[in-house]
């Protein structure tokens, strides 16, 4: 229902809540009107139908992989 | 001369013989196409290959390419992709009144161009001019002969077990357009461009049919063939050559690559003992370099993808239109 | 970090497998409901049913908003166009294809001169009125996600004082639905797959219900490994009998409600009834234009009135939606109704659930 796209914040606008994302090398503007967080230029946003929804957190991304890569040893004790 | 086209273009008065003269012929002229005359004589001997194409693109010049480039490709590969080395081409314009004159020359510059790198001769052509529609627009028709090489278009030469090979990466011409209409700032290139350049290398050998994957993109051309020959496809995603940024694109927009347009591609089936050195040869070549074998030709009538992660879905002949989706 | 590629990572998928195939219970089916679109369209395009153990059943939900949206609603679009020649209708790609009653399409009334164009983006339509004198209506659907995003079009409207801008709001609010399809005797699901991006607005609260009646959910990203996970996830509850709401796509989805979400549609929009396509009405699940912007209002400004709402016969949409039967169990499903010739409105959308069954495949048994 919602198809979104990771961007990172290469330029913004912080009063007209207008960023710019670079998407696989192109530029898009991208407004941050819906977007609760504070975020910065070099962010990383979901962007759905042109408006950024939510600042992703590399940090839990990271958690989820090790969490995930921890399930590798676990099916070996497993098997 | 005005440095636009107007009605008078097309009345076949002074405006036209002009337009011919500094135009066309100064690009375009041969000792055929310089007679003049209503028709042309032109020597072919043997099996004949005849093909005809249409032209229609907005924008007309993007980043690989022009609507010329792409008209004389375009029909040539037709041709190419049949087992015939493109000979002569027939040209025609439907211009519309409004239209720039030096966008004109452009288009019949690149149109040379490209003649030259395929080597066929442009031997008749038209111009009509048509009342400006919503913006002034250029339509171009060519056809083409060429000899007879290898008669390819026969389905019932292909076996199960046959390999499938993709001669480039995929989906970079209709990425590219898009990107130029929506204006957005971006460096990826049409793969416009001449298959006369491969298949003259490969020489036909071990090939046993061909198809150039224009509107639809590979999906298309796998169940078009699938549908005629009785016969399926079981590709492999990880082998299928594409640019990432391509790639990222159509996730942005929601399209499936495989059904996007191609300019430069072939698809083709070939006999499994010849794998190793067609790809040898296209891998030399600079259109070819992004060339992999993605896949075999199987009895199911289905054209089966495994998927990257393992999994399994059909490729399903596209519906026409490719729609972007938001959701 | 690569947001993507990480998550699609063949290795951790194998993983996510053998430890699904590891923790299923002989003899058990686990059903699970995705209720979103894009999870369908991603769980298709990748494949995943093949890989899957059978006894783990993934069923479509009612998320994909071309789908539930009412033939009533779609047909007014087209006497709306009818009626008033020199409109422009403004779509995002989606509803493009959607068949009125007749058959016809907005690519066929664009064929007829017809304007309608497509967008990306409500900022589309706002450079688009700005510079234009066309008479523009955007048809606007959607659930949480995109429906701020219509509330913002019309504010900055209001702000820049467009007014040749009207919008036809057929956006849908989830809480409701997920009640209905919880209160529903005859369903029988294990398990929601979260969607990720209304997660995202919504927050983790949305599913609250589900877990207290014995459901369990977990909130999912979109690509493969993210799925997996969540399935899972999902299982594991399943074992357990502890049902709560894991977050699995914590890079994304925080918990919390995204306040400045619901602002903007609260300024904007008052809930009204909706009649969703396949299922019926349910009380409080759409939306409508309040008081103070009803300029922009396409059904106040052209008097527009829906025809009555009737489902097309032997279309089991509703059945489909509601993750009673799957696709191929329709009679119509692959003979009456293709993705060329669509006949329900699950065909229509390329995230509809059989679109995307009729397109990617089932589990090919």
């Amino acid at each position: 229902m919602c198809l979104g796209f990771p961007g990172k914040i290469i330029e913004m606008d912080k009063e007209q809540l207008v960023a710019f994302v670079d998407i696989a090398g192109t530029k898009r503007e991208v407004s941050l009107a819906m977007l609760p967080d504070e975020v910065e230029v070099g962010d990383y946003v979901m962007v759905h139908v042109g408006f950024a929804i939510a600042k992703m957190d590399p940090k839990e991304a990271e958690e989820t992989l090790k969490t995930l890569l921890e399930y590798a040893d676990e099916l070996d004790r497993e098997f | 001369m005005s440095d636009i086209v107007n009605i008078a273009l097309g009345g076949g008065g002074k405006q036209f013989q002009k337009f011919l003269k500094d135009i066309i012929l100064n690009y375009l002229g041969n000792d055929i196409l310089n007679r003049l005359g209503d028709a042309s004589y032109i020597n072919l001997s043997g099996e004949i290959s005849y093909s005809t194409d249409s032209f229609i693109i907005d924008p007309e010049f993007f980043r690989g390419g022009d609507i010329g480039k792409l008209a004389v490709y375009g029909t040539c590969n037709d041709l190419v992709v049949s087992g015939a080395k493109p000979e002569y081409l027939s040209l025609s314009f439907i211009v519309s009144e409004g239209y720039r004159y030096d966008k004109l020359e452009r288009i019949v510059q690149s149109i040379k161009e490209a003649s030259i790198d395929v080597g066929v001769k442009i031997v008749a052509g038209d111009t009509k001019v048509i009342p400006r529609l919503e913006r002034e627009q250029i339509l171009i028709n060519t056809s083409g002969l060429g000899k007879v090489i290898k008669k390819l278009n026969d389905y019932n030469n292909i076996r199960v077990g046959d390999m499938v090979i993709f001669t480039s990466d995929i989906a970079r011409h209709g990425i590219s357009i898009l990107l130029e209409r929506e204006g957005v700032e971006h460096n990826i290139e049409s793969d416009c461009g001449n298959l006369w350049n491969i298949f003259s290398k490969l020489d036909y050998k071990y090939i046993k049919f061909a198809r150039d994957a224009t509107r639809g993109g590979v999906a298309a051309v796998l169940n078009e063939i699938s549908n005629m020959s009785g016969l399926g496809f079981e590709i492999d995603e990880k082998l299928i050559n594409i640019d990432e940024r391509v790639k990222y694109f159509c996730e942005f927009f929601g399209y499936d690559p495989l059904q996007i347009a191609n300019e430069g591609l072939a698809v083709i089936v070939v006999d499994s003992s010849g794998v190793d050195s067609i790809m040898g040869i296209l891998k030399s070549l600079n259109m070819g370099k992004n060339a992999s074998v993605v896949g075999t030709v199987i009895e199911d009538k289905k054209v089966m993808l495994n998927t990257y992660i393992g999994g399994r879905r059909y490729v399903e002949m596209p519906y026409g239109e490719i729609l972007p989706r938001i959701c | 970090m690569n947001w993507i590629e990480s998550f699609r990572d063949k290795e951790i998928v194998e993983n996510l497998l053998k430890k699904i195939e590891y923790h299923i219970l002989p003899d058990k089916e686990y059903k699970i409901m995705e209720i979103c679109g894009t999870h369908t369209v991603s769980i298709s395009r990748s494949g995943l049913r093949y890989i899957l153990p059978k006894s783990v059943r993934l069923i479509s939900g009612p998320g994909c908003p071309v789908c539930v949206t009412a033939q009533g609603e779609i047909d007014a679009v087209f006497e709306l166009l009818k009626n008033n020649k020199n409109l422009t209708i403004a779509v995002y790609g989606d509803l493009i294809r959607v068949p009125g009653s007749d058959g016809k399409s907005l690519l066929d009334y664009r064929g007829n001169g017809y304007k309608v164009k497509i967008i990306h983006s409500v900022l589309d339509i706002l450079k688009y009125a700005q510079h234009s004198n066309d008479e523009i209506v955007f048809v606007s659907i959607g659930f949480e996600t995109t429906t701020p995003q219509t509330a913002f079009l019309i504010l900055e409207a209001f702000k820049k004082d467009i007014n040749n801008l009207s919008i036809l709001v057929f956006n849908k609010t989830m809480p409701e639905v997920i009640d209905v399809l919880l209160s529903d005797e005859n369903l029988q699901i294990d398990g929601f797959l979260c969607p990720g991006h209304v997660s995202a607005v919504t927050g983790d609260e949305l599913y609250l219900p589900m877990v207290r009646r014995g459901k369990a959910a977990a909130i999912s990203g979109f690509e493969p490994v993210d799925v997996l996970y969540g399935i899972l996830s999902i299982i594991e509850q399943v074992n357990n009998k502890e049902f709560k709401i894991v977050n699995n796509y914590k890079r994304v989805v925080k918990g919390e409600k995204n306040k400045v979400a619901f602002e903007l549609i609260n300024n904007v929009f008052e809930p009204s009834d909706a009649i969703w396509r396949g299922i019926g009405l349910i009380k409080n699940s759409g939306l409508k234009i309040k008081k103070g912007y009803q300029q922009y209002d396409a059904i106040k400004r052209y008097g527009i009135k829906f025809p009555d709402y009737s489902e097309k016969k032997g279309c089991r949409c509703g059945d489909v939606l509601k993750g009673y039967i799957t696709p191929d169990e329709c009679e119509l499903f692959g003979v009456v109704c293709t993705a060329d010739n669509p006949y329900g409105p699950c065909m229509v959308s390329s995230e509809g659930t059989c679109a995307a069954y009729y397109q990617f495949g089932g589990r090919f048994e």
